[in-house]
């Protein structure tokens, strides 16, 4: 794609033209209460391409984020992964659906009551039947991937939130996900905790994997990312590359509000 | 006969029977009444609309009218329901067969009743543990492909039940104070031994005392094996400091 000048080679052409988007989110609308919280949002994702979605508080980064997966389905629209269409599934296969699709919450929601590697085997186990030894040597290989095979046997109780988060980061990544829905995975975090949680999206980001981003580390984002998604109200006000958006001397609401973020915490 | 006689070969065998009947009759009311108000408590957290409501009656009678009540309508109320059966039924030609189906051994309407009545209040712990359980602990389960019913078992069911276990060994350290009623149905447990011994000699305090003191070992014992299995059941994090 990058590489769109020189002249390409019949063979990346055809690839090309058989690049489907893997994740297609097409005219979402949700109301909750009364209130319309996504109003017709769009857009795609390629394979191995990280889109970061930033907005105000309160525009609807969380609930899209939730409509995607299909946890609170959306009035109206279709989400398609990999040519499948989650509307047309029945409660069964949104099930299979959510498997494909990792989801990384604000507060990290590990199970309370199971240890680190627990946490991670379980979905395995009881979603894919993997058996318990399969699923433990899956848990450890995914903890060593978040750098943190030395803590399998703790309790969420017993572990730092940028530990927490790379758990649960390890969970997801566990079941084999085809793109990762990240919310904020960072906002919940003291200062010095955020850098080993990014170091594990960066490395992620790297090893080609999906991702859709909510996030406020814009600094962090500009460099991953080639696209950049603007919500304002529960629509997406803006789209675009980092650099046509966040530059200085562009006058966008993105760049606007990400000014004001600097300004406040002076990142 | 003196007092030392009357301690040892009267009054304290008496209550020793009685205890042992006590207990025949406390242990299955708790296990019966544990697994009714799990599955009541769970109902009326979870389940469907109908459930709930239907759940909801059933507990709001049980907890709403004394046990007292509640056993002598089981033991001495229930068999003339065909009082109120036989004038409706037999004109419509139905056989009349023997209404036995209806009377309870003394022993069976107390089990029977103390179940009842120990799985409404169950319930109301179990159901207040099922529902502080997070939202985002469901949530996760679901992003990671469980159905419904899985997130209820392998997770919200395991975090709700630690956290059930004070309130449901409370009811349980009733259930025990509360076997005593079933004197009023004939049964002569621990409680109806020491009535009897204390109206038969005139040793009231020394019966009633020492009556106290067995039930007190009970709740006790009971305590300390409820104590032991929270303690079991805790993990870092949740339920007793470690």
């Amino acid at each position: 794609m990058t590489n769109a000048l020189s002249t390409p080679s019949p063979e990346i052409q055809k690839e090309e033209k058989a690049l489907v988007p893997l994740l297609s989110v097409q005219g979402i609308y949700k109301s909750l209460g009364g209130k319309l919280i996504l109003d017709d949002i769009s857009f795609d994702l390629e394979k191995g391409q990280l889109k970061v979605l930033i907005g105000p508080s309160g525009s609807g980064k969380s609930t899209l984020l939730q409509c995607i997966h299909f946890l609170n389905p959306p009035d109206c629209g279709d989400v398609i992964l990999d040519g499948k269409s989650a509307r047309e599934m029945s409660r069964k296969n949104i099930c299979s659906f959510r498997q494909e699709i990792g989801m990384i919450f604000q507060d990290f929601n590990l199970f309370d009551h199971l240890s680190a590697k627990d946490n991670v085997a379980i979905a395995p186990r009881k979603v894919k039947g993997l058996t318990k030894a399969q699923a433990y040597e899956r848990a450890l290989l995914e903890l060593n991937r978040v750098g943190l095979s030395d803590k399998a046997d703790h309790y969420p109780a017993q572990l730092s939130g940028g530990q927490k988060q790379r758990v649960s980061i390890a969970r997801a990544l566990a079941m084999d996900p085809k793109i990762m829905l990240l919310d904020e995975p960072t906002s919940a975090l003291d200062p010095e905790l955020i850098g080993e949680v990014l170091n594990v999206i960066a490395d992620l980001a790297k090893g080609g994997m999906t991702m859709l981003m909510v996030t406020h580390q814009i600094g962090f984002a500009r460099h991953l990312t080639n696209e950049i998604i603007f919500m304002e109200d529960g629509r997406v006000v803006e789209q675009g590359s980092p650099e046509l958006l966040l530059d200085e001397y562009v006058n966008s609401r993105t760049a606007l509000f990400c000014s004001r973020l600097t300004e406040l915490t002076g990142r | 006969m003196n007092t030392w006689e009357f301690y040892t070969t009267i009054l304290i065998p008496a209550l020793n029977k009685g205890l042992a009947l006590s207990i025949e009759i406390i242990i299955p009311s708790a296990i019966l009444g544990l697994m009714l108000g799990i599955l009541t408590g769970a109902g009326r957290a979870v389940g469907p609309k109908w459930l709930r409501k239907l759940l909801e009656i059933y507990v709001s009678i049980f907890r709403g009218t004394p046990l007292v009540v509640q056993l002598t309508m089981w033991y001495y109320g229930f068999p003339t329901i065909t009082r109120f059966l036989e004038p409706i039924l037999k004109p419509r030609g139905w056989p009349s067969f023997t209404w036995d189906i209806f009377m309870m051994q003394p022993f069976t309407a107390a089990v029977f009743g103390f179940t009842l009545c120990s799985a409404a209040y169950h319930s109301e712990y179990i159901r207040g543990a099922l529902l502080s359980v997070r939202r985002g602990q469901f949530l996760a389960a679901e992003s990671l492909g469980f159905t419904k019913l899985q997130t209820f078992l392998f997770i919200t069911a395991p975090i709700a039940l630690r956290r059930a276990v004070p309130g449901c060994g409370n009811e349980i350290i009733y259930l025990i104070k509360y076997s005593s009623l079933a004197l009023l149905i004939s049964i002569r447990e621990l409680t109806g031994q020491s009535n009897h011994i204390a109206s038969l000699y005139f040793r009231h305090m020394e019966c009633y005392l020492l009556t106290a003191i067995y039930y007190l070992a009970m709740v006790t014992v009971a305590t300390v094996l409820l104590n032991r299995l929270e303690r079991l059941i805790s993990l870092p994090g949740m339920g007793r400091a470690s």
